[in-house]
């Protein structure tokens, strides 16, 4: 029995303390990243969320070039970015995935300008990579406090946004008959996921974020109609995945082929994605019904 | 310096044409994420040793039809959004196996226009005319289920096939492009010339010509600009062809009025 604790849990997996740091912020990320996924998914802004990823990779070498920590470059560009996404497009869908597009491509642009002075100014080529890349192990102490906070603050304003926001994804002329100004809902919601995926990208890599925010939301919606049942699942998901990950990468140090440890992010993306297949196999039988019923949650009877 | 401007010229020739149709199809995420996809594909091939041309043939082809098979249940932008997912995390792992140097991921990423060898050139220029065949042949029905796509399925068009051919399409077109632009250039010229090219004009010639002159005039005024400032190409391209997109929708603003 020993020997196979021994196995699973490589000695000294709990008492190192980057494996601590990084459970407790991967846990928040993942809490976070499933709450504000669900709705995300609702609205089909996957595509918005997996570029505001990407584009706080501009705030992350902008403030590496300034010198500034990199939690408040990844923030300020996940909220002007977010902004000026939702502000660029319309309500049609083709429109807004090209707004998105464009700006996306933009902010590419000037981010590779700042990578390349980040690596011509400073000896260490490695920034391109962390910075691209991340590692839930490089998470540094103070970053600590600072997370758990913006989590908070991002729960707590979809908390309060809730219903109006529900309303407005489901059906966004309803919502307005009802004097509820979509638009700007449509903004703010924007700035809360780009504060939540600024966040994520900081925190567990900028190709991880957006696969903790979509993965286990698009699979929890799959399971259950009803959004709060969604949130809880997608957050519960995201975290077991992020655990099962960041453990499945300590292992990893013991194998082949360099000894340096597999990428916790492929750990993580993988369980997600696995789940997300396996979550298709319960709903084959009734695709159609399903496929509909993705679109219209439960609660929305109640909410109208 | 030549073989540089042939080879962008072509490449951008290409992705505005394959683009016109990303655009018309609101196909942006997809069009980024095969880049992503071929990217894992030639770090992937960098470590078995086999060229990165075949790395990004597969991964790109894998990565598209992937998306295209898998949003037949599901919905298709969360899809898509697991897949790049998917395909970054692979090419993480390939990179912690390997030993290439951040340089070299980096000029897979943003492009390394201003190192083409005369030996690429030919290579590019032949997958590029494969490129131009295939659209050519699927060019009716992929325009038409892609503006009317009940009158497409109506004659007989299956939605399925045509959307697979055109992630085929989109993967083909990568596969020339990134070794030369990178992955985030190739996305960037997919997306800008052809939405800026459709603000302005509603039909579909008028449309794809002015794209490839948006397209060509980008990477000839970066290819121009990266040589005398020494910085790196892809910040010229993303920025040059999203700026056309703004001054596009200023113009048809200002003619509305």
């Amino acid at each position: 029995m020993g020997t196979i604790m021994h196995a699973i849990f490589q000695p000294g997996f709990f008492a190192s303390t980057p494996v601590h740091a990084a459970l407790l912020t991967g846990a928040v990320v993942a809490v976070v990243s499933g709450a504000v996924g669900v709705f995300t998914v609702l609205r089909s802004q996957s595509f918005a969320g997996h570029s505001l990823a990407d584009l706080g990779t501009l705030g992350g070498s902008g403030a590496y070039l300034l010198g500034l920590g990199p939690l408040w470059g990844f923030v300020a560009a996940g909220v002007t970015v977010g902004g000026a996404m939702d502000l660029f497009g319309s309500e049609r869908r083709k429109s807004r995935d090209v707004s998105t597009g464009i700006v996306l491509g933009a902010v590419l642009g000037i981010s590779a300008l700042l990578l390349y002075f980040d690596t011509t100014q400073s000896s260490t080529t490695g920034a391109t990579v962390t910075i691209l890349f991340g590692s839930l192990f490089a998470v540094s102490g103070y970053t600590v406090p600072a997370t758990i906070a913006f989590a908070v603050l991002g729960l707590a304003l979809l908390t309060i946004l809730y219903r109006p926001l529900l309303l407005s994804s489901v059906n966004s002329d309803l919502a307005a008959a009802r004097g509820i100004r979509v638009r700007l809902l449509g903004l703010v919601f924007m700035m809360v996921m780009g504060v939540t995926v600024a966040l994520g990208s900081l925190i567990v890599g900028t190709i991880l974020s957006p696969a903790l925010l979509i993965g286990p939301a698009a699979t929890a919606l799959r399971l259950t109609r009803r959004p709060v049942a969604a949130m809880a699942l997608a957050g519960g998901m995201g975290l077991a995945a992020t655990w099962l990950g960041i453990l499945l990468a300590y292992d990893s140090y013991r194998w082949p082929p360099s000894g340096d440890g597999w990428p916790v992010s492929f750990f993580v993306i993988a369980l997600i994605f696995v789940g997300y297949l396996a979550s298709g196999l319960r709903t084959r039988r009734t695709t159609h019904a399903a496929q509909t019923a993705e679109r219209m949650p439960h609660e929305l009877i109640e909410v109208a | 310096m030549i073989d540089t401007w042939i080879t962008a010229s072509v490449v951008a020739v290409i992705a505005a044409l394959v683009g016109f149709f990303v655009v018309l199809r609101g196909a942006a995420f997809t069009a980024h994420a095969v880049p992503n996809a071929a990217f894992a594909g030639a770090a992937g091939a960098s470590l078995i040793g086999v060229s990165s041309l075949l790395g990004l043939g597969v991964f790109s082809l894998g990565g598209a039809l992937g998306i295209g098979l898998l949003s037949r249940r599901g919905r298709h932008d969360a899809v898509t959004a697991l897949i790049v997912a998917l395909m970054l995390g692979l090419g993480a792992l390939f990179l912690s196996w390997s030993t290439e140097y951040a340089p070299e991921i980096y000029s897979l990423l943003f492009g390394e226009v201003l190192g083409i060898s005369a030996n690429e050139v030919g290579l590019t220029v032949i997958l590029a005319l494969v490129c131009l065949a295939i659209l050519a042949i699927i060019y009716r029905p992929l325009m038409l289920s892609s503006t009317l796509p009940d009158v497409a399925e109506a004659r007989g068009i299956s939605p399925l096939r045509v959307e697979l051919l055109f992630l085929a399409l989109v993967a083909l077109a990568t596969t020339t492009a990134v070794p030369v632009v990178g992955a985030l250039l190739m996305f960037s010229l997919m997306i800008g010339p052809p939405a800026a090219a459709r603000v302005l004009t509603k039909h579909p010639a008028p449309a794809m010509t002015l794209a490839v002159v948006l397209a060509l005039a980008t990477v000839w005024i970066a290819i121009a600009a990266s040589y005398q400032t020494n910085w790196p190409i892809g910040f010229f391209v993303g920025t040059i062809a999203s700026a056309w997109y703004l001054l596009a929708r200023a113009w048809a603003a200002l003619v509305r009025r």
